[in-house]
């Protein structure tokens, strides 16, 4: 008796064992994808985010929330044999070289690709660019017409008495812009020149603020500080109009589009997922028109595809940099731990 | 006897499964990944660990003596009087220890309080007083008025009453919240970020940015075996302490507060304004800051970016009574089986039981990541938020419970037991309605820790469900004076929505009914 009740249990675990052998590529329609995401992305999902692709597809997504961009690979990598996510968003060049080594992602070449600037592609398609954000200088418009001073152009005319006391960057060591904008500096200047410049704007003056927050909303003269100039995105002026108490027709600050320094995020397929084929969709979806209009309202970063118009607000009210500096990530990755030291040395030392 | 052992294991179970599935396997998961990888031998590191490990230490010794100075005028003052408007000073006294650290953080930048040691121990003082109020005022109310009055009666001056009496009844309470205060401090993170930036790196920051921002795994884990080995050392010497230092001692049913007259009208009236008017300068820059525009109206409006604000509240609230009903429990029984089970088994369970509070963030966040999808996949659940809230509240409940429970002198129990009640008879009758006071002091303060939500989540992947602290974080991190007010405003009503919670829990009476 013992031995005819093993046979089907036998037939069950071939048939599991094919089953999972078979899950290499997808054959059927999930119920659901998972996307995990950055808090500031996943905060600001709302019911109507993929409501489209859902009605298209019969898939809905489930959003999961990490701390930051560093967290959020950590996160990945630490899952990497029973991943918590089909797809990832939000992986920038900081980043990126630390999840590729790692071999988290899966090659996907979105049909919408084409409608992305190249500069922004990843040479080997491992991941798609979603959006991007310029970290620039920013300035306060009343400061400057009171007290009759010209906006500088150059990131070297910063290191004038005039201008550097009421200048405000990020520490690069505790702050995702400080570290985005000490790249700028490496790129504009050289590996040569860069620590002269930050040696010059120490000895006239510079102000450090830990964080965006401090340097943002209490280091800044639109906010009742002492500096007129501080490092933040091209897209504050537009939320400065938006998120006002009364919409004013101008913006109160403007964007200084020497130094600024271009961040790409990224979305890419998790290795591991049982689902390539329904992931690849949902980053196409990302890509679409449809999706990339809703991107600067909502994450207020800009849309990687072209083809997205920009909302009002965003046209009227920044200035997107012609020429933004940009570091590749494996040039990040390798230097960036030394170049932080450096810097310290320099400005702490 | 078999029985009565059985009984014990029962009781020590939850809080045994519960430290061990959601902290110490995945910690001992996490390390073992770190250090299977370790190749120490970079060169100038030792010399910078060694700065970031004595300057975790001494500035959480110093920053645990101030807050306990700091507590004292006002712990003096509610333990000893009953005055109008007493239970209004200790809520209020615990409104800073909720507000999310970037918040005060700005308050202090605001204030001009920046970049220097001080304002990191100011910080640290004010998150903290709260901590020694309540945990020493409840055992101080408690004590026999008898006593004291005995040696007065032998010619006892109120100093030497004070120093000879009260003082060393004081001693394991004072233990316990110092304890608490130091994990806390020396654990510290956001504080030390804002105000003190990268020069003052606690071993917290130094781990989170080790492991976060240049991914060195094995360096993390050796530091988060150093802060361990610290934490561990902190509370070994202090369970010892707790234990030489309690006295079994009658303590009243009710508490023992006397109408204040004379001269002790005039300290009570210095000690609590004085102790308020110096929290409340940090919290009426946010104050004055929320009504620079109509931003309590905005918070009840839907937001493009982030919804509503003001519904954060309903997932605060649930989050908040499921954390503390969890912390209440695990927390109670296991003081429980500390202070009947003596011995070096118990000592250790006490000890582990502590050791969440002073773990980085980090090492817990990635430990449930690698960890917890067995023997099923909870990774992405979203009650993991409640549970690394009740991590960290376990503790305030233990601390609070088991020098109350001590207290109770061991005949009181045995008289009983002669008299044939069962053991979980006993704990009812005698044990509960004497400790049921302390037990609510712990559960105020899970709950009001889960409300101010002290990243211990930060790093657990999570379905998303707006809190008050993340829709605060959320509207800070964008430009804009509405996003800045709004946030203001959202500080302070999660200010107030604390001081009422609080206030409503130290109303409750259940224990003294006896009945519970």
């Amino acid at each position: 008796m013992r031995h005819l009740r093993t046979i089907p249990v036998m037939t069950v675990v071939l048939a599991l064992v094919a089953a999972a052998c078979g899950a290499e590529e997808q054959t059927e329609i999930p119920g659901t994808i998972t996307l995990i995401a950055h808090e500031s992305f996943a905060e600001a999902v709302s019911e109507t985010t993929f409501a489209p692709f859902t009605e298209e597809t019969g898939i809905e997504i489930d959003v999961l929330a990490s701390d930051d961009a560093g967290t959020l690979v950590n996160q990945a990598v630490l899952s990497k044999d029973n991943p918590l996510a089909d797809v990832l968003f939000g992986v920038d060049d900081t980043f990126l070289s630390r999840a590729v080594e790692e071999g988290i992602f899966r090659p996907f070449e979105s049909a919408n690709l084409e409608a992305v600037d190249e500069d922004l592609h990843h040479p080997d398609d491992l991941v798609t660019p979603i959006d991007y954000g310029d970290v620039c200088f920013n300035y306060d418009k009343a400061w400057f017409e009171e007290s009759d001073v010209e906006v500088p152009d150059e990131l070297t005319d910063l290191t004038d008495p005039a201008y550097a006391p009421h200048v405000t960057v990020e520490h690069p060591a505790t702050s995702s812009p400080g570290l985005a904008f000490l790249l700028a500096t490496v790129d504009v200047f050289g590996e040569d020149g860069w620590l002269q410049w930050w040696a010059e704007m120490r000895d006239a003056g510079v102000n450090v603020a830990n964080d965006w927050n401090t340097a943002y909303y209490s280091d800044f003269t639109r906010y009742d500080g002492d500096s007129s100039i501080v490092m933040s995105y091209a897209s504050s002026p537009p939320a400065e109009v938006i998120f006002a108490e009364e919409p004013p027709e101008v913006a109160p600050t403007g964007v200084i589009e020497a130094g600024c320094y271009r961040q790409v995020e990224y979305a890419g397929i998790l290795e591991g997922t049982e689902y390539p084929g329904s992931a690849g969709e949902l980053i196409d979806y990302m890509l679409s028109v449809e999706f990339q209009e809703d991107i600067p309202l909502t994450w207020f970063v800009f849309p990687a595809n072209e083809n997205a118009e920009l909302p009002t607000e965003f046209v009227e009210h920044t200035t997107i940099p012609d020429a933004p500096t940009r570091l590749a990530s494996e040039y990040i990755a390798e230097n960036r731990d030394r170049w932080i030291d450096e810097w310290i040395g320099v400005m702490e030392g | 006897m078999s029985k009565f052992r059985w009984g014990w294991v029962a009781v020590a179970l939850p809080p045994v499964l519960f430290i061990g599935y959601f902290f110490a396997y995945p910690l001992t998961r996490i390390l073992t990944l770190g250090l299977s990888e370790l190749s120490i031998g970079s060169s100038g590191l030792e010399a910078r660990l060694f700065r970031v490990g004595w300057f975790t230490l001494w500035q959480a010794i110093v920053s645990t003596i101030l807050t306990i100075l700091a507590a004292a005028p006002l712990t003096w003052a509610v333990s000893s009087y009953d005055f109008r408007g007493r239970r209004l000073a200790m809520a209020l006294a615990t409104v800073p220890f909720v507000l999310p650290t970037v918040v005060v953080g700005s308050a202090f930048v605001a204030l001009g309080w920046t970049e220097s040691i001080g304002a990191i121990l100011a910080a640290h003082v004010f998150f903290n007083v709260a901590v020694v109020v309540r945990t020493v005022s409840t055992l101080w109310a408690r004590i026999d008025p008898r006593i004291q009055d005995a040696a007065r009666v032998l010619g006892a001056s109120e100093w030497e009453v004070f120093k000879r009496i009260t003082l060393p009844l004081l001693r394991p309470a004072m233990a316990a919240a110092a304890s608490i205060v130091f994990l806390f401090t020396f654990t510290s993170f956001g504080v030390v970020l804002i105000l003190g930036g990268f020069r003052y790196a606690t071993l917290e920051v130094e781990i989170y940015r080790q492991a976060v921002t240049l991914f060195d795994l094995p360096l993390a884990a050796t530091l988060a075996i150093v802060q361990l080995l610290g934490v561990s050392g902190a509370l070994y010497w202090y369970s010892r302490y707790q234990e030489r230092t309690a006295v079994s001692w009658t303590l009243e049913r009710g508490t023992n507060l006397r109408r204040p007259r004379g001269r002790a009208r005039l300290g009570v009236l210095v000690a609590t304004v004085g102790t308020l008017v110096a929290l409340a300068v940090p919290l009426s820059v946010l104050i004055s800051r929320s009504f620079t525009g109509a931003f309590y109206q905005s918070l009840f409006r839907d937001d493009p970016v982030v919804g509503t604000p003001i519904d954060s509240i309903w997932n605060s609230l649930l989050f908040a009574v499921v954390a503390m009903v969890v912390a209440t429990v695990i927390g109670v029984l296991a003081a429980t089986v500390i202070t009947r089970r003596h011995g070096t088994l118990s000592r250790w369970f006490d000890l582990t039981l502590m050791l969440p509070l002073g773990t980085s963030a980090v090492t817990i966040g990635f430990g449930f990541i690698l960890a917890l999808d067995w023997p099923v996949d909870i990774r992405a659940s979203i009650w993991l938020v409640p549970v690394a809230h009740a991590l960290v509240a376990v503790p305030f409940v233990v601390r609070s419970t088991v020098p109350t429970l001590r207290s109770v002198p061991p005949e009181t129990r045995e008289a009983a037991a002669v008299l044939g009640a069962s053991p979980f008879r006993v704990w009812r009758a005698i044990d509960l309605p004497i400790v049921s006071r302390a037990v609510l002091v712990g559960s105020a303060f899970s709950f009001v820790i889960s409300l101010g939500e002290f990243g211990a989540t930060s790093f657990v992947a999570r379905p998303t469900s707006a809190t008050i602290p993340t829709m605060i974080f959320r509207l800070l991190s964008r430009p804009g004076e509405t996003s800045f007010g709004m946030a203001m405003a959202l500080s302070v009503v999660l200010a107030l929505l604390t001081a009422g919670v609080v206030m409503t829990i130290d109303r409750a009476r259940f224990g003294e009914l006896g009945s519970f």
